[in-house]
């Protein structure tokens, strides 16, 4: 299992809820890792029900068997003011810069720096090591930037190395590089099984394949569970109506007849019925392109009572059991 | 009913306003934006309006239908639509780099404009990193408007990491080109001809000899360049976008925050309703996709399943007796071994899937069971029969699944609404499928006007 797991995804499906779930799954059994946030939406606080994160390594919660997740939520201005301090001792240069609107430049709209501030920070962490020259985490989750973007962002570096072809600034996004396009990185893509997310999550492995990023498993999140098979799809088709007002009856739901409550029931029961089947098929069909991209595939079951911290944790069970881990 | 007291958004009024010319939909990624945007500008259109709708990053088979799935940054009209009440419909998708490529070669003559777009710095800026596209989607939305060729811009926003990343886009150009960084970044490349070394102070100096140490001498200096052959331009940039700004303040702009009622996504759509607030933009209102009913809401979830429960049980009762009768009679032809059979209805969990076990007998091998269905003949009554609970039993445990999704987006709208009771709500009913022509977007469209 490679240290750095970067996880990305179509907006809405989940990415960060994956993200830490598997952060917590890989913690289990004494490990202890860092889940990592980039886009300052303050999500894993959200998630794991703490107050907002700072810019500072926090633990956020214990895996089973004594395993610690730690977050950090990066803020690439703060990343930057750190950078110029430890590595060019230029703390006070770094003060004069944010004073001239340098450091809001370089960190919203100088192309590409803030995007190599961020993977820079995940890429240190990843390679940390204690005194006694252990790594400091077994593993480094991020919770990256959607689909969409993510092969720019992860690629960054590549492009601001050959921007910046001398100097500080090009040897450290070519070490990043280093690491990111290594076998200690992995690029999941998490989606649901509908149209659009399924048709990014496979442009977006052909995007990271294109550039050589090494992508890693699908997640498919949010599965609904099967309630009705096709059989019983078809049968709801050519039931009587009049046997199933019966069978509802029979369970204690009112009356058969008609205008009873139970035949008032049948109705909106099969127009359901019929949705869920329309659904059922385009939910197949997205299910076999995603098999068609030759990856792993993973299923996050949807929870009915919504996500809290204890649907966390049995998403990580999920995740183990699955032997993502 | 906790909505009733909310306001409700009048979608058709807001789009038949001629006051109205322009609709922006924000919200976080993934709740249909796009969807949202096209479905609007549609409506407006067929309703008698001449729109165009500008869209960041439509998925393709909706561009394809709207026949805008090229990219060459100009407004196609789109076919197939009602033009009978007079209203036309135009479309595009935004080319960021060719918006922001198309602004340099009208500000700046041959060289000068050549000279920057082969800069590299200005070919990473422009293709597409961090905020690029908030500025691009805004200067674009401020280029059709001073057109004036459309009677109502319907704009649909990047999905930008944080959310209002387009409303902070002029700001932040703003202060960047009249800050001191420019002046730092320029002084050496304009020392050459004038008398620079008077302006350029030890401190500012000393600040280039910094930028130079970490950017590497080459970056600088492309950087400096860069700058350079912009200065020109950025008057107009700060200009054109302090009035996109304006324009977005004005009266003639509504503000539509889309969002699904999810939690993190209403989440979202609040701290888009404050934003706006704060920025004095005018909101229109709330637009909720993808809710969900039941013509069967008066049956609760619970109710529903513990129906459910006791179909399956009895269920369970007459396929023992089934199989006990089957064991000494062999009138049940079934692979099982008679251990197997025995073992079954432990196994068969609460949470198992109740249609595995008639799907699992429902084979050729046992007879015709669907001629036995429509025959009615009562020799193996009990297949059937069984087959019809458990039918009966999926169906609630459908509607179960249904009425629980149904407390669960109530919930979450409730808190939003309980935060912003001032904010006007439309609700979109779910599609079971995703929408791509241009029939799809006009049921989206009347669910939008009808509210529920």
């Amino acid at each position: 299992m490679s240290r750095l797991q970067v996880v990305s995804g179509k907006g809405g499906t989940g990415k960060t809820t994956v993200a830490a779930a598997l952060a917590l799954a890989l913690a289990t059994e004494g490990k202890r890792t860092l889940l990592v946030e980039v886009e300052g939406r303050q999500g894993i606080a959200q998630l794991f029900e703490t107050e907002a994160l700072p810019y500072e390594e926090r633990k956020i919660a214990v895996a089973p068997g004594g395993g610690e997740v730690y977050a950090l939520a990066i803020d690439p201005e703060l990343a930057l003011l750190d950078y110029l301090q430890m590595f060019y001792k230029m703390g006070g240069a770094g003060r004069a810069l944010k004073k001239l609107g340098a450091i809001d430049f370089a960190t919203t709209i100088a192309p590409g720096l803030r995007d190599v501030l961020l993977t820079g920070k995940a890429c240190e962490a990843v390679r940390r090591k204690d005194k006694r020259g252990r790594f400091v985490y077994d593993y480094v989750v991020m919770d990256a930037p959607p689909t969409g973007r993510i092969t720019r962002f992860l690629n960054v570096n590549d492009e601001v190395a050959g921007l910046a072809k001398i100097g500080p600034i090009h040897n450290q996004a070519q070490a990043v590089m280093r690491v990111i396009k290594s076998p200690e990185t992995e690029v999941h893509l998490v989606t649901l099984l509908e149209e659009m997310p399924v048709q990014e999550t496979a442009d977006g492995i052909g995007e990271l394949r294109a550039a050589k990023l090494p992508v890693g498993r699908v997640i498919v999140n949010m599965v609904r569970p099967a309630v009705l098979d096709e059989a019983h799809l078809e049968l709801a088709q050519s039931v009587p109506r009049t046997a199933l007002a019966k069978t509802l009856s029979s369970a204690g739901l009112g009356g058969a007849r008609r205008g009873g409550l139970a035949e008032r029931l049948v109705d909106p029961l099969l127009e359901q019925a019929e949705e869920y089947a329309e659904r059922y098929a385009l939910e197949r069909d997205q299910h076999a392109v995603l098999a068609e991209l030759g990856l792993p595939l993973h299923e996050l079951p949807l929870l009915a009572e919504g996500m809290d911290l204890a649907g966390l944790y049995q998403l990580a069970t999920e995740l183990r059991k699955q032997g993502i881990s | 009913m906790t909505l009733d007291a909310v306001r409700t958004l009048d979608v058709d009024p807001l789009l038949d306003d001629p006051e109205t010319r322009i609709v922006v939909c924000c919200g976080s990624g993934g709740v249909g934006k796009t969807t949202t945007a096209a479905a609007l500008g549609l409506r407006a259109a067929e309703r008698g309006r001449k729109v165009v709708v500008l869209t960041i990053d439509p998925a393709r088979r909706l561009a394809q239908s709207m026949g805008i799935d090229s990219l060459d940054n100009t407004p196609r009209r789109v076919k197939g639509i009602d033009e009978s009440a007079g209203g036309e419909l135009h479309a595009m998708m935004l080319d960021m780099k060719r918006t922001f490529d198309e602004i340099v070669e009208a500000h700046a003559n041959g060289d000068r404009a050549r000279q920057i777009l082969e800069n590299p710095f200005y070919q990473s800026l422009s293709a597409g990193f961090a905020g690029t596209q908030e500025y691009m989607a805004m200067e674009k939305l401020g280029q059709l408007r001073s057109r004036d060729q459309w009677d109502l811009i319907v704009v649909d926003t990047p999905p930008s990491r944080s959310a209002l990343d387009f409303l902070d886009a002029p700001k932040r150009l703003g202060s960047f080109l009249d800050g001191k960084l420019i002046r730092v970044l320029m002084a050496p490349a304009k020392m050459g001809g004038r008398a620079g070394m008077k302006f350029l102070n030890v401190g500012m100096s000393m600040m280039t000899g910094a930028l130079g140490k970490l950017l590497g001498g080459q970056l600088l200096q492309d950087v400096q360049t860069f700058v350079a052959a912009m200065d020109t331009m950025f008057g107009g940039f700060r200009t054109r976008a302090d009035a996109t700004y304006r324009l977005l303040q004005a009266p003639g702009t509504a503000f539509l925050v889309v969002a699904a009622p999810e939690r993190d996504a209403l989440r979202e759509a609040a701290y888009f309703v404050e934003r706006l607030a704060a920025e004095d933009m005018p909101l229109a209102g709330l637009v909720l996709n993808r809710v969900h009913g039941s013509g069967a809401a008066r049956l609760s979830a619970e109710r529903a399943l513990a129906a459910a429960e006791m179909l399956e049980a009895e269920n369970l009762e007459d396929s023992r007796i089934v199989d006990q009768e089957g064991g000494k009679a062999g009138v049940r032809n079934s692979p099982e071994t008679p251990a197997d059979s025995a073992k079954s209805p432990e196994s068969q969990g609460g949470s198992h899937n109740p249609g595995s076990a008639a799907a699992g007998s429902d084979t050729p091998e046992e007879g015709s069971p669907a001629s036995d269905r429509t025959d009615g003949t009562d020799q193996s009554a009990e297949q059937p029969a069984e087959q019809l609970t458990t039918l009966t039993a999926g169906l609630l445990r459908l509607h179960a699944e249904r009425m629980q999704l149904l407390s669960r987006e109530q919930r979450t709208r409730d808190r939003f609404t309980a935060l912003h009771p001032e904010v006007p709500v439309t609700e979109v009913a779910a599609l079971p499928g995703d929408v791509h022509d241009i029939a799809g977007l006009r049921a989206i469209g009347d669910r939008l006007a009808a509210g529920d």
